[in-house]
C-alpha cells in the first residue's frame, strides 16, 4: 500500500468520521493510557509500524533478536512448563502437595520457603516465632530437604526454588539430596531465584550487604557452570518489582538493569560472558492489561538480546535468549467476589502465553484471603491446561506479531525501558540506584498513583469499587496448623542431638575461614550441608563475616 | 486534645514479611491527610515497635502483615504496650487476615483490622474518629 495514500486516508478518517462521532458522543475517557502512562491511540495502522525492519526488529523464532520467541518451534514442540509455586507447613505436607500436583499433570515443581528459611534463621530462632511454615515450607537442614523430595526422582523433574539470600545453601541441599538418590549434579534441572538486588528494592528478604551477596551469586555462577551445567543459576525477577507497584515499563527496565549488574559483577570476577550467560533466566509478572503485557514480554526479549550482544559482546546464541517464567499478578486479585479472580488469572495467563513464556504459575482465586486451598490450586492449574489444550493459541508461533498495536507498543516499551536503563547507568548502575533509593521511589510513586486511581474510581476494579454485592465470609480457606512451629523445633532438637557435632563444627568453621578470603564458597557450603549443619548455622557464620544489610533511612 | 496538634502515627512492619507496598501506601495517604507519620521499615520485633511508639510519642500504631504471622505478632505488641503502661494509643492492623482471625485480634486490643480492598480514606476516617488523645 502506498504510504502517502495511507497517511491521507488516516488523516481524513481522524479529522472526519472519527472526530465527528467523538464530538457527538464523548469517549469513555478523555485520555486512554496503559499502566505506564503512555497514551493509547484510538487506532493503529501500518503508519505506526513503518519504521520497523522485519529482519532486524522481529526476525524469526529462535533467532536474534528473539522478539518472536526463543525457540524455533515454541509451543508447537512442547507447551510451556506448568509450574505451581507451592509449599507450606512441614516438609511432609509440602511433599504431599507436590505429589498431588504432579499427579494432576503439573510438569515442574516450584518450592515456596517460609520466611525464616528465606532469611537464614532456623525454626527455633526467636525471630522465627509465629512465622514457621506460614508462607512456605520450613527447611532447617538437609534432613528436611530429604523429606521434601522423598519419592520424587530429581533426574526426572525440574525444580524452581524461590530462594535468594541463602540460595547457595538451598542449592547445596538439593545437590546433596540428589547424591543420596544416586543422581549426579550434572543431571539436575531447575532454577534458584538468587536475585538479591530486587530483594533490596522490592521484596525484602535480604541478609548480607550487597558486596558479599554479589560474591555469593558469582560463586554460584562459577560453580554451576563447571558442576551443575543445566541449572539456571539466577532468575532475575521483575515479578516482585511489579507486585510492589511498578508499571510494565518499570518492570522491564528495573529487571534488565539488575541483569546488567549481575553480568558486570560476573565479568569483573573473571568469568566469560558466554560461560554463565546461557544460564541466566528471568521471571516476570502478568497483569490484566492483556495487550500491554504481550508487548512487554516481546520488548523485554528483544532488549535483552540487544544488551547482551551489543553491550557485553556475547556470542553464544543462548546468552542472548531471554528465557522467562511468569506468574500471574497476585496484587490484582480481590478478596471481594473471589471467584472473579479465576477470570483475571485466565486473562493474565493468556498474556503470558501470547508473550512466549517458558513456564507459568497461575495464582489461585483465594490468594487475597489466605494460602490457596487444594481445590483452588487445581482450578488454577486447569486454567493453564485449558489455554494450552483447548484455546488453540499455542498452535502457531507468536500469533499477535504484526498486529499494528502490538508492534507499536512493543517498540515503545522497549524504548521507554531503555531510557530508564540509561538513567540508571548514569547513577552508576542498579546497585547504586537502589542505594540512593531511586528505584524504590519510582515504584512507590506508581503504587500510590494506582491506589488513588482506584479510590477515585478512575480505575474500575470489578467487585471492589464497582459491581459490588453483599457477601458472606468465604469458606474452606486453608489454615496452617499453628503446631507446625513446635513440631519443627522438636525435629531440630532431635537433629542437633543425633548428628556428628565435631564434623558440623569443623565444616562450619572452614566455611567461615574461607568467607574471609576470596575462594569459591560453594564446595564448603556443600560440605557443611552434608554434615547436617543447619541453614541457621551456615548463614550465622556468614553473617559473622559479612555483616547484615541495613536499609538506608526508613521513612 | 490540642486541636492544632497533628495526629502522630507509627506505621510498622512486624515480623519477617517483606511486603511493604500497603504499608508505604498507607503511610503516604495518612501524610496526605495531614497526619505525621513515621515508618519503621521492615523486620521490626514487637519490642522495637513498642519502643518506637513510646519514643516517637505517637497516637496510633498501624501494623501491616501479609505473612500470616498476625496471630502471634499483633497481640504481642498490644501486650507490651500494656506492660509499659501505655493505654491511650490506638492500635490498628491490616494485611491478608482471614475474617475468622479478627475477633481474637480485637479481643487482644487491636481496635480494627483492615483487609484487602479497604480504601485509604476509610482508614483515615477510622483513625480520626477513634484516636484516643
Amino acid at each position: 500500500m502506498d504510504q502517502e495514500n495511507l497517511k491521507a486516508g488516516y488523516d481524513r478518517w481522524k479529522s472526519g468520521p472519527y472526530t465527528k462521532a467523538k464530538t457527538r458522543f464523548a469517549e469513555r475517557m478523555e485520555r486512554f493510557e496503559g499502566s505506564s502512562g503512555m497514551e493509547i491511540e484510538p487506532l493503529y495502522t501500518p503508519l505506526d509500524t513503518e519504521h520497523l525492519d522485519y529482519l532486524n526488529d522481529l526476525g524469526f523464532p529462535g533467532e536474534y533478536p528473539y522478539t518472536r520467541g526463543v525457540q524455533p518451534t515454541m509451543y508447537r514442540g512442547k507447551l510451556w512448563t506448568m509450574r505451581q509455586y507451592a509449599g507450606f507447613a512441614t516438609a511432609e505436607e509440602s511433599n504431599a502437595r507436590y505429589k498431588y500436583l504432579l499427579e494432576q499433570g503439573q510438569t515442574g515443581l516450584s518450592v515456596a520457603f517460609d520466611l525464616p528459611t528465606q532469611i537464614g534463621y532456623d525454626s527455633d530462632h526467636e525471630l522465627a516465632l509465629g512465622e514457621v511454615g506460614k508462607v512456605g515450607v520450613a527447611i532447617d537442614s538437609l534432613a528436611d530437604m530429604e523429606i521434601l523430595f522423598d519419592g520424587i526422582p530429581l533426574d526426572k523433574v525440574s525444580t524452581s526454588m524461590t530462594i535468594n539470600a541463602p540460595a547457595a545453601v538451598l542449592l547445596a541441599m538439593y545437590i546433596a539430596v540428589a547424591e543420596k538418590q544416586g543422581v549426579s549434579a550434572d543431571k539436575l534441572n531447575g532454577t534458584i531465584q538468587n536475585d538479591i538486588l530486587k530483594e533490596y528494592a522490592a521484596r525484602g528478604t535480604y541478609i548480607f550487604p550487597p558486596k558479599p551477596s554479589m560474591r555469593l551469586i558469582t560463586n554460584i555462577f562459577e560453580y554451576c557452570s563447571a558442576n551443575v551445567p543445566k541449572w539456571n543459576t539466577i532468575s532475575i525477577s521483575g515479578y516482585h518489582i511489579r507486585e510492589a507497584g511498578a508499571t510494565a515499563v518499570q518492570e522491564v527496565a528495573f529487571t534488565l538493569a539488575d541483569g546488567i549488574a549481575y553480568v558486570e559483577a560476573a565479568i569483573a570476577a573473571g568469568l566469560d560472558v558466554d560461560d554463565f550467560g546461557p544460564r541466566l533466566s528471568f521471571f516476570f509478572n502478568s497483569h490484566n492489561e492483556l495487550l500491554e503485557e504481550v508487548a512487554k514480554f516481546r520488548a523485554a526479549r528483544r532488549l535483552w538480546a540487544r544488551i547482551m550482544k551489543e553491550r557485553f559482546g556475547a556470542k553464544d546464541p543462548k546468552s542472548l535468549q531471554l528465557r522467562f517464567h511468569t506468574q500471574t499478578a497476585g496484587s490484582t486479585l480481590t478478596a471481594q467476589q473471589p471467584d472473579n479472580n479465576i477470570v483475571r488469572v485466565t486473562l493474565q495467563a493468556l498474556a503470558a502465553v501470547l508473550g512466549g513464556t517458558q513456564s507459568l504459575h497461575t495464582n489461585s482465586r483465594d490468594e487475597a484471603l489466605a494460602l490457596p486451598s487444594q481445590d483452588s490450586v487445581r482450578i488454577a492449574l486447569r486454567t493453564q491446561q485449558i489455554i494450552g489444550y483447548e484455546s488453540g493459541v499455542a498452535d502457531t508461533i507468536d500469533p499477535l506479531a504484526g498486529c499494528y498495536y502490538i508492534e507499536a507498543l512493543t517498540d515503545k516499551i522497549e524504548k521507554a525501558a531503555m531510557d530508564y536503563i540509561k538513567r540508571i547507568d548514569e547513577m552508576g548502575g542498579a546497585p547504586a540506584a537502589i542505594e540512593r533509593g531511586f528505584i524504590q521511589k519510582e515504584i512507590e510513586d506508581s503504587a500510590y498513583r494506582y491506589q488513588m486511581e482506584i479510590e477515585e474510581k478512575r480505575r474500575i476494579i470489578v467487585g471492589l469499587n464497582e459491581f459490588t454485592i453483599a457477601e458472606e465470609p468465604p469458606k474452606g480457606l486453608l489454615k496452617v496448623d499453628p503446631a507446625v512451629g513446635e513440631l519443627q523445633k522438636s525435629k531440630l532438637a532431635k537433629l542437633r542431638a543425633s548428628r556428628d557435632t565435631a564434623r558440623v563444627e569443623a565444616t562450619v568453621a572452614a566455611l567461615g575461614e574461607a568467607a574471609r578470603g576470596d575462594a569459591n564458597l560453594m564446595p564448603l557450603i556443600l560440605d557443611a550441608v552434608r554434615a547436617y549443619a543447619t541453614l541457621g548455622e551456615i548463614c550465622g557464620v556468614l553473617r559473622g563475616v559479612f555483616g547484615e544489610y541495613k536499609p538506608g533511612g526508613a521513612r | 486534645m490540642d486541636e492544632n496538634r497533628k495526629i502522630r502515627v507509627l506505621v510498622a512492619k512486624p515480623g519477617l514479611d517483606g511486603h511493604d507496598r500497603g504499608a508505604k501506601v498507607i503511610a503516604r495517604a495518612l501524610r496526605d491527610a495531614g497526619m505525621e507519620v513515621v515508618y519503621t521499615g521492615l523486620r521490626q520485633t514487637p519490642e522495637q515497635i513498642v519502643a518506637a511508639a513510646i519514643q516517637e510519642d505517637v497516637d496510633v500504631v498501624a501494623m501491616s502483615i501479609l505473612s500470616g504471622a498476625h496471630g502471634h505478632l499483633f497481640p504481642r505488641v498490644t501486650q507490651l504496650l500494656k506492660e509499659r503502661g501505655v493505654d491511650d494509643v490506638l492500635v490498628i492492623g491490616g494485611g491478608i487476615i482471614p475474617d475468622e482471625d479478627i475477633p481474637a485480634l480485637k479481643a487482644a486490643g487491636v481496635a480494627e483490622v483492615f483487609t484487602p480492598g479497604t480504601s485509604t480514606a476509610e482508614t483515615v476516617k477510622f483513625i480520626r474518629e477513634h484516636v484516643k488523645r
